[in-house]
């Protein structure tokens, strides 16, 4: 017998609880195993994107655009709709709740997500025909209606609501004033200098303002004629609407007796102080605070969703918000502090003639706060950095320019999504247009990066069209997007982070999977193809001399020690120490692709030679000879350490400073074998020509007359970024510990499939420096670390293979007949 | 159509006589999979972590990627090609994507595997 679940309020924060609560769903009926719902809603209307009702008001999309749930939805789910008939008592006594038509439905648990109320402001007059608030689907119809029969538009309230319904009221041709009670405008998310240029920019477009103004009384008949001032002033006016603030819609459950202050209070797992009440939304009131944007409330319908599905790990501690504007045209973003107090810094950045202004407020090189106008690309970025408390100190002389100034060749400027075509190709590796993501979030209700990947593949494969899909979620569903929720789950199968796992893993000494999943409540009993690979490479890195590698965790490649390709035969790449090759090695390759057909071969860009097109019962044979010829595995298919580059060195060159074949081929005989988070590649430039391109490398030497300069975080990939210079040493043998000890603290820290790129920038130079060169102690125990897991790794997985590991790998099962 | 009939219609036939022996369980990795090369097409049959075993055409609805070379999960694998996740039992694509593959029956008696052709 399914206990019974009401929820109050058909609106996007009770819905999304819903929704989450069915991602538990472990049965085959769809909806909920755990419970029969019922969902009451005062409004007429299935569950719709409330944040949306701007552009509809402004003509620009139709409320079909903005349904979430459809009612066919709701009878898949199993769920009780009632609409048009809201909750008007809730009895706790009896455990029912009581519509407005006099319905009772009893409960075993309650969700209430009443919302919020916009605030009337209490002058006379305010009762009169033709004034209204700025909240439902009902009051941009009645909005579009007045519009077509009415010219004079004012809108009571500067804030960011007040000037979307003005912008939106302007757009269906009326008159719009907006009357404002302070001196500037949206003051709760703009500094003065920002709030000038919106201003502005609004007036241009034909919108008035009377700023400082306080309204006094509405003016007229039945209907509404004008709006007079505490001065005494007049404007006239054939609607009104007050978008002066909202209210936590708390009178039910206040009537109920639920403690109630600003909002319904709440606790970190969303519950009342009734624990078979919970309550998400704008009605509620968490840690003193209440929230009236969107993210915030969908983290919390999923804490109250865990919570009924009684899988109840996860808790709800807060959120930090950021806000565009939903003017077409104008952008607008801000987030936290943005006006800094006595010890902050200013990072300030203002092009009055293309009006485009830029502010961050810093304290102790951590971003607090910031206000973008104009130009709010990197919103997002500056926004991530707040949240995770990013220290900007190796970057902030260029922070303003924003991220593409980072070494970030890659896409610049085509990041202004707004202005793209629908046919532009926003992801290149899946063939995905702008169009397509656009299309795939408005059908589906799509808020997630996640949605987007799964439902058009975009952003999926290689990752670097991430921010160009980032924005156009964000532009497209307003600031309902969670740009950076605040902990990122490692996969659908856990809530913990990357960092948690790590940390567990070292902090209480769990040595197999299957103790990582217990400990940290895995939510599947065998993972996923995403968990898995970073459990056993973590448990790998953490605990090299007693962890068992788990082949059946690992990606094919890394399991058939060769690169799948995409006709199911594999490539085979030898190692060559440094890039040095003898005559005798170049036969015995020579006389392999004979023998096995090879139909092609290549040098690759890390100076070695793949041969293609093996089939895969043919690899072990194939690897014996290459074995029997002093070949190693080259690793070219895995997570793991790649090749040593190296130019001609002073041997040869007549540039040449130092041996720099030499130190590549030892530096490829401390690292060869070691796994990584992700490919890790070397180089060996013998003077600073720098032939062997070490400065896109992970670990790049260049090697001067008088020593080695050693450079870190170096991509060559997707996103081409130049390496940072960690410092010169003098001696072969410095190179060498450095290198172990760089390896070995990116091997420990970084996240699976982060390159050391991504993590030098994650974690900072400045800490890196911290840990290699100022603390030699720890460079030489992470040194020491690494050269333990070498003894472990460096075991030629071909040759283990040859002599028959693992052959059920590579034979093939025959049936007779 | 009585019960039996509809059930040899929809099977294309199989009962017991029909089991053909593949393989001994051991033979196959937990979590893991085996390759069957027959003169039409390749077979994987996968393993569980609980001893299931269930048997498909080695192909990828998305873009014929060798399903036997994925990740092997409760009851699903994860093509190694685009990560296409397939269930196990009905061959089908899971999540958003569309698409199936043929399945057939696979059983465990003895410690050893039968597929019905």
């Amino acid at each position: 017998m399914k206990e019974k679940l009401v929820l109050i309020g058909n609106g996007m924060a009770g819905m999304r609880a819903l929704e989450e609560l069915f991602k538990h769903n472990t049965s085959a009926d769809k909806g909920s195993d755990l419970y029969d719902i019922t969902v009451i809603g005062a409004e007429p209307h299935p569950n719709y994107n409330r944040i949306m009702l701007s552009p509809v008001l402004a003509g620009e999309q139709t409320i079909n655009d903005i349904i979430l749930n459809s009612p066919e939805w709701y009878a898949d789910n199993n769920i009780e709709l009632v609409t048009g008939d809201p909750a008007s008592e809730i009895s706790r006594i009896s455990k029912t709740v009581i519509t407005e038509s006099g319905r009772d439905f009893h409960y075993d648990r309650l969700l209430i997500a009443t919302g919020s109320t916009p605030f009337i402001i209490p002058v006379p007059g305010a009762d009169k025909e033709g004034v209204l608030g700025f909240r439902d689907i009902h009051d941009v119809q009645t909005m579009v209606k007045a519009s077509r029969e009415y010219k004079k538009a004012v809108v009571i309230g500067g804030g960011l609501l007040g000037l979307e319904a003005a912008n939106g009221l302007m757009k269906q041709g009326m008159d719009v004033t907006v009357v404002h009670l302070l001196d500037s405008l949206m003051e709760r998310q703009l500094d003065k200098p920002a709030s000038a240029l919106l201003k502005a920019s609004l007036e241009t477009r034909g919108m008035k303002f009377l700023m400082e103004a306080s309204t006094a009384e509405i003016v007229g008949d039945k209907r509404v004629s004008s709006v007079r001032f505490a001065d005494g002033s007049e404007v006239e006016a054939d609607l009104v609407v007050m978008a002066v603030g909202i209210r936590p819609d708390i009178e039910l459950a206040q009537k109920a007796g639920i403690h109630c202050q600003r909002g319904i209070v709440v606790n970190d797992t969303m519950q009342t102080f009734d624990p078979l009440i919970y309550a998400v939304g704008e009605c509620v009131q968490h840690r003193n605070e209440c929230y009236g944007l969107v993210a915030p409330l969908f983290e919390q319908a999923k804490v109250a969703a865990n919570h009924l599905a009684q899988v109840g790990s996860t808790r709800y501690i807060g959120s930090m918000t950021s806000t565009k504007l939903k003017v077409t045209g104008i952008d607008l973003f801000s987030a936290g502090e943005f006006n800094e107090e006595e010890g902050d810094e200013v990072l300030q950045m203002q092009d009055v003639a293309s009006g485009v202004y830029k502010k961050l407020v810093i304290k102790d090189n951590v971003i607090k706060g910031a206000v973008m106008f104009g130009d709010t690309m990197d919103g997002t970025w500056y926004f991530s950095l707040m949240r995770d408390a990013t220290n900007i100190a190796d970057f902030r002389r260029t922070i303003l320019f924003g991220q593409h100034d980072l070494g970030d060749a890659g896409h610049g400027e085509a990041s202004a999504v707004m202005s793209l075509p629908d046919d532009a190709e926003i992801c290149g590796c899946n063939g995905v247009s702008k169009g397509d993501i656009v299309q795939a979030i408005s059908k589906n209700g799509i808020f997630t990066l996640d949605e987007v990947r799964a439902h058009t593949k975009a952003s999926s494969s290689c990752g670097s069209c991430t921010g160009l899909v980032e924005s156009i979620l964000a532009s497209t569903v307003g600031e309902g997007y969670d740009a950076t929720p605040s902990k990122k789950a490692v996969c659908a199968c856990t809530d913990c982070s990357h960092d948690e796992v790590i940390d567990a893993i070292k902090g209480h000494e769990l040595k197999t999977m299957d103790a990582v999943r217990d400990f940290l409540e895995w939510k599947t009993p065998d993972g996923c193809a995403a968990c898995r690979p970073a459990l056993n490479y973590y448990l790998l890195a953490r605990w090299p001399e007693e962890y068992k590698d788990d082949a059946q965790s690992r990606f094919i490649n890394e399991r058939a020690h060769g690169n799948i390709q995409k006709d199911g035969t594999y490539s085979v790449v030898p190692r060559m120490f440094g890039g040095l090759v003898k005559p005798n090695e170049l036969r015995a390759i020579a006389d392999v692709c004979d023998k096995f057909e090879v139909p092609e071969m290549k040098v690759t860009g890390g100076q070695r030679i793949d041969m293609f097109g093996i089939k895969k019962e043919d690899l072990p044979a194939m690897w014996k000879d290459l074995s029997d010829a002093g070949f190693v595995s080259g690793h070219a298919y895995g997570k793991a350490m790649r090749t040593v580059k190296t130019c001609a060195g002073k041997t040869w060159c007549r540039f040449g400073t130092q041996n720099s074949t030499g130190l590549g081929v030892k530096l490829e005989e401390l690292t060869w074998g070691s796994y990584m988070q992700h490919k890790f590649k070397l180089a060996v430039s013998g003077c600073p020509r720098n032939c062997a391109e070490a400065t896109i490398k992970d670990f790049g030497v260049v090697c001067v007359d008088s020593g080695y300069e050693l450079h870190i975080g170096g991509n060559g990939g997707i996103k081409v970024r130049v390496t940072d210079l960690l410092c010169k040493v003098e001696t072969e043998e410095e190179v060498l510990e450095y290198c172990a000890a760089f390896t070995q603290k990116y091997r420990e820290e970084a996240h699976y499939l982060e390159r050391t790129a991504p993590w030098v920038e994650r974690v900072g130079l400045t800490y890196i420096k911290e840990c290699i060169l100022e603390d030699e102690a720890e460079r030489k125990a992470l040194a020491e670390r690494f050269k333990i897991s070498q003894k472990v790794a460096q075991v030629d997985p071909w040759k283990e293979r040859a002599e028959g590991q693992a052959s059920h790998e590579f034979t093939q099962l025959k049936i007779a007949g | 159509m009585n019960m039996n009939a509809l059930k040899e219609e929809v099977t294309g036939g199989n009962d017991m006589s029909d089991w053909t022996e593949i393989v001994a369980l051991d033979e196959i990795p937990q979590l893991g999979s085996r390759v069957i090369a027959t003169d039409t097409m390749n077979i994987a049959v996968f393993r569980t972590a609980s001893d299931e075993v269930f048997a498909m055409k080695d192909e990828c609805p998305h873009k014929k990627g060798p399903l036997s070379q994925g990740i092997v999960h409760g009851t699903s694998v994860t093509c190694p090609l685009h990560n296409w996740k397939i269930d196990l039992a009905s061959g089908e694509a899971m999540g958003p994507d569309e698409g199936c593959t043929n399945v057939f029956p696979a059983k465990v008696e003895n410690g050893t595997v039968f597929i019905a052709f």
